[in-house]
């Protein structure tokens, strides 16, 4: 932690960069694309952005026959390859000084042993000073082994005035009984403070404005509530298949994948009460304070819908069915799109439903959040002149083209009285960087400075999994879901799920 | 445009605009770039604005007020898209008698409600707080760096300091101020003396030992390194062993030393002119820690060679 004491921190100066201190990073799972494609060149961006500690040590472990040379190479390529700030060839080599690599299996003493000298090491030669962050970029069922070798070779176990930390990644669990056990499998080596549980979409830009947008200004905050809002849309769309990931994806499913962890986390900051300040324990109570007032509709098979993706042409291109992907089963009842409805128990939201979805192989990629605002109680204008008038929304962009747009009517030009809806937009990248910094380079410099107010706590992990659970089993009785063309905002199901509230989804 | 206005600009550009569909409208600032006598050349400095506006949208007016002779009159540029990045650039070459008032010669093309930068790559006005352009500005931003007399000019400009004031040789030091910043933060004992070597000349070197005065509020040596061109070096000798940072003249490498710790070594290249501008763009409020250096930090750095 900084010394508080240090004269030359002012709060006031405000161009004085947030370093890290000293500290190491030991990446589980370095050949994976994760590693390569986010974590490696978020690494090197941070460095290059001048904000690691000269004392910074990254160790990769893994199965393969690397030297720390071999190891450096596939870094660079990775890095080269995916960093955001230009390849500089000086801090590279200077980063690339304080990278190790360790040889072993999860299950292998030795491996381990090895490991936790190599840490040592890099205390007394980079001056890493026995701060250590082990990154678990491995899937869950390896976990238990991890930890406990971690806490056999006395890993896990800081010396005074040092820490470990642990980051794990998505998904927390499969329900709320596995993500108990899992977090169990955690927790029993590592203190709940020194967990990070990484959601890359709370590293991310927008998200982060989401809060300043709605707590920073008054123009949105007084029409935040029941009286002026009509329902609130969340849509998380990707025009990608499944690709390779079948052995993770089948019997998993769309809700579990996104809506568990992205989905309500979006809901949590876009309906939560302002918190009294921006440390991670108060946004923390009232991100906790909502997710524990959702209430799941009554009838599931109404207000819920679900649907797998047929073979098609999308967007020039012939695609293949779900269920003719490689290594899913042709019975397989797995959903690609999900949709839900969700009501919360408040006075601010009552009678205010979020409506939920996510789904693979739709119209594009877009992941926003829309709030959509009742029609005003009284237009004096007759009913021709509002023909084209629909509901004003306030649209915030989570990926890709980051930004707000705000739709409301407007007269059209001419003699007569007519309106009709225009957008206002605001670009993120228009009004600010273009190279705004990468979620990944956030979050993992959060987790060197110990910073946790971006990552999404136990509770509120078991909160969501109380909201999906009953979900989830009530489906599994349903049979197959419905087919969607590939390409298409998803299965009919899920446009009369909103048709019966006299709704319709947007097109995002 | 020859023999134009302004008002006629404004509405050239309002015209683009709608032509171009809808360019990007959500400019976060007014860049004002007085170029005359500029040593770097207009070019070289719209390209670092446009570079800075990457991330600060903003619309840049350049004045260049070097002809002297002819009439009175006003010729302008626009340059919108391509490689005017995200921003969109105008010159106006005052002629003649037009260059009396400069700022009623901007007025008409600041964008509403947002806030102005003005921005004097060579020589700054005597006192850039009521020069006509800095008074409508919420940040002047100087340059000595370019003047033959530095120094002088920047214990001059500490005398005259207006809120909102900075110079650009105060980004200059960021980078250094980070890492020194970082290597004090374990550091419980007292410091004892503070040595900066570099440059003589260089505003950034005597900002950088301005800083560590008012902060540790004691007197900051530093040694003039005869060619030196940068910031080279800074020992900060504490009660029980002493902070040895390196950056030999030409090298990108720093090598820091401290007590108790291993060596390190860690890339800090020269940061070019965009990245100084984008920082001094990002907030638009009084910058409290350079008004401190330069009021009492300044009197307290004594020049060894």
């Amino acid at each position: 932690m900084p010394n508080s004491t240090n004269p030359l921190r002012d709060p006031a100066d405000r161009r004085l960069p947030r370093i890290a201190g000293p500290g190491g990073l030991v990446l589980f799972g370095v050949t994976g694309d994760l590693a390569r494609k986010k974590l490696l060149p978020a690494v090197y961006d941070l460095a290059n952005r001048g904000l690691l500690p000269p004392g910074f040590g990254l160790t990769g472990y893994g199965r393969r026959d690397w030297d720390h040379d071999h190891f450096r190479g596939v870094a660079r390529e990775a890095v080269e390859a995916h960093c955001r700030t230009p390849f500089d060839e000086h801090v590279w080599e200077q980063l690339a000084k304080g990278f190790r690599f360790v040889q072993g299996t999860f299950d292998d003493p030795e491996g381990f042993a090895n490991l936790a000298r190599t840490v040592n090491e890099l205390d007394a030669e980079r001056g890493t000073g026995g701060n250590h962050a082990f990154y678990l970029s491995i899937p869950p069922g390896q976990f238990p082994v991890v930890c406990q070798q971690l806490s056999e070779s006395g890993l896990s176990t800081p010396q005074p005035g040092t820490w470990r930390r642990v980051v794990i990644e998505k998904p927390f669990g499969s329900d709320l009984e596995s993500a108990r056990e899992l977090n169990d499998v955690v927790e029993k080596v590592f203190p709940p403070d020194a967990v990070f549980r990484i959601d890359h979409y709370l590293g991310k830009e927008t998200v982060q404005n989401l809060l300043a947008m709605r707590f920073a200004n008054q123009l949105f905050e007084p029409i935040w509530n029941a009286n002026y809002v009509d329902h609130v849309q969340i849509t998380m769309a990707e025009d990608i298949g499944i690709g390779s990931r079948a052995g993770y994806y089948d019997g998993i499913g769309a809700a579990r994948d996104v809506i568990q962890n992205h989905l309500l986390q979006l809901l949590a900051l876009t309906a939560m009460e302002e918190p009294v300040s921006f440390h991670a324990d108060a946004l923390r109570t009232e991100k906790e304070k909502v997710l524990s007032s959702v209430r799941l509709p009554n009838d599931l098979r109404r207000h819920t819908a679900r649907g797998q993706y047929s073979a098609g042409w999308q967007g020039g291109e012939q695609v293949r069915g779900y269920l003719s992907e490689d290594g899913v089963p042709a019975d397989s009842i797995t959903e690609t799109y999900a949709a839900i409805r969700l009501d919360l128990d408040t006075r601010r939201w009552a009678g205010v439903p979020f409506y939920l979805r996510a789904g693979k192989r739709l119209g594009r990629r877009v992941t926003e959040i829309a709030v959509v605002f009742k029609r005003a109680p009284h237009l004096p204008f007759d009913l021709n002149e509002t023909q084209e008038l629909g509901q004003n929304a306030l649209v915030i962009r989570v990926q890709p083209d980051e930004g707000v747009t705000i739709r409301f009517g407007s007269k059209v030009p001419g003699t007569a009285m007519e309106v009709r809806d225009v957008t206002m937009d605001f670009g993120y990248g228009h009004s600010f960087t273009e190279s705004s910094p990468e979620a990944y380079e956030r979050l993992l410099l959060d987790v060197l400075l110990g910073d946790p107010p971006l990552f999404p706590h136990q509770r509120e992990v078991e909160l969501s999994w109380e909201i999906l659970d009953p979900i989830i089993d009530a489906w599994s009785t349903f049979g197959q879901p419905d087919q969607y063309r590939a390409g298409t905002w998803g299965p009919a199901s899920a446009d009369e799920m909103l048709a019966q509230d006299g709704r319709t989804w947007r097109r995002p | 445009m020859s023999e134009t206005t302004t008002a006629e600009i404004g509405a050239r550009l309002v015209a683009l605009r709608e032509e171009g569909g809808a360019v990007a409208l959500g400019r976060v600032l007014t860049l004002v770039i007085v170029a005359t006598g500029s040593p770097v050349g207009t070019d070289a400095l719209i390209d670092a604005a446009n570079q800075a506006s990457k991330e600060h949208p903003c619309r840049v007016i350049v004045v260049d007020a070097s002809g002297e002779h002819g009439d009175a009159g006003l010729d302008a540029e626009i340059r919108i898209g391509g490689d005017a990045g995200a921003s969109e650039v105008v010159l106006l070459h005052p002629t003649g008698d037009a260059r009396a008032e400069l700022d009623t010669l901007v007025i008409p093309l600041l964008l509403p409600d947002a806030p102005i930068v003005v921005w004097w790559p060579a020589q700054p006005p005597e006192h850039p707080g009521e020069d006509p352009l800095g008074r409508m500005a919420q940040r002047r931003i100087s340059d000595v760096g370019e003047s033959s007399d530095a120094i002088a000019q920047l214990a001059r400009l500490g005398e005259k300091y207006t809120p909102g004031d900075t110079d650009l040789s105060w980004a200059r030091t960021t980078l250094w101020r980070g890492i020194t910043a970082a290597a004090m933060d374990d550091v419980s004992s007292p410091v004892r003396a503070v040595t900066v070597r570099g440059a003589g000349h260089r505003p950034s070197t005597h900002l950088f030992a301005a800083w560590l005065a008012a902060a540790f509020e004691l007197d900051v040596t530093l040694v003039e390194e005869p060619d030196a061109t940068v910031i080279t070096g800074l020992d900060i000798e504490l009660a029980d062993g002493t902070i040895t940072m390196r950056r030999p003249e030409g090298e990108v490498v720093v090598s820091i030393t401290q007590p108790g710790q291993p060596d390190h070594q860690l890339a800090m290249p020269k940061r070019p002119l965009q990245d100084c501008l984008m920082e001094d763009l990002r907030r638009m409020d009084p910058d409290a820690t350079y008004q401190r250096t330069v009021l009492y930090g300044l009197p307290r750095v004594r020049v060894a060679s």
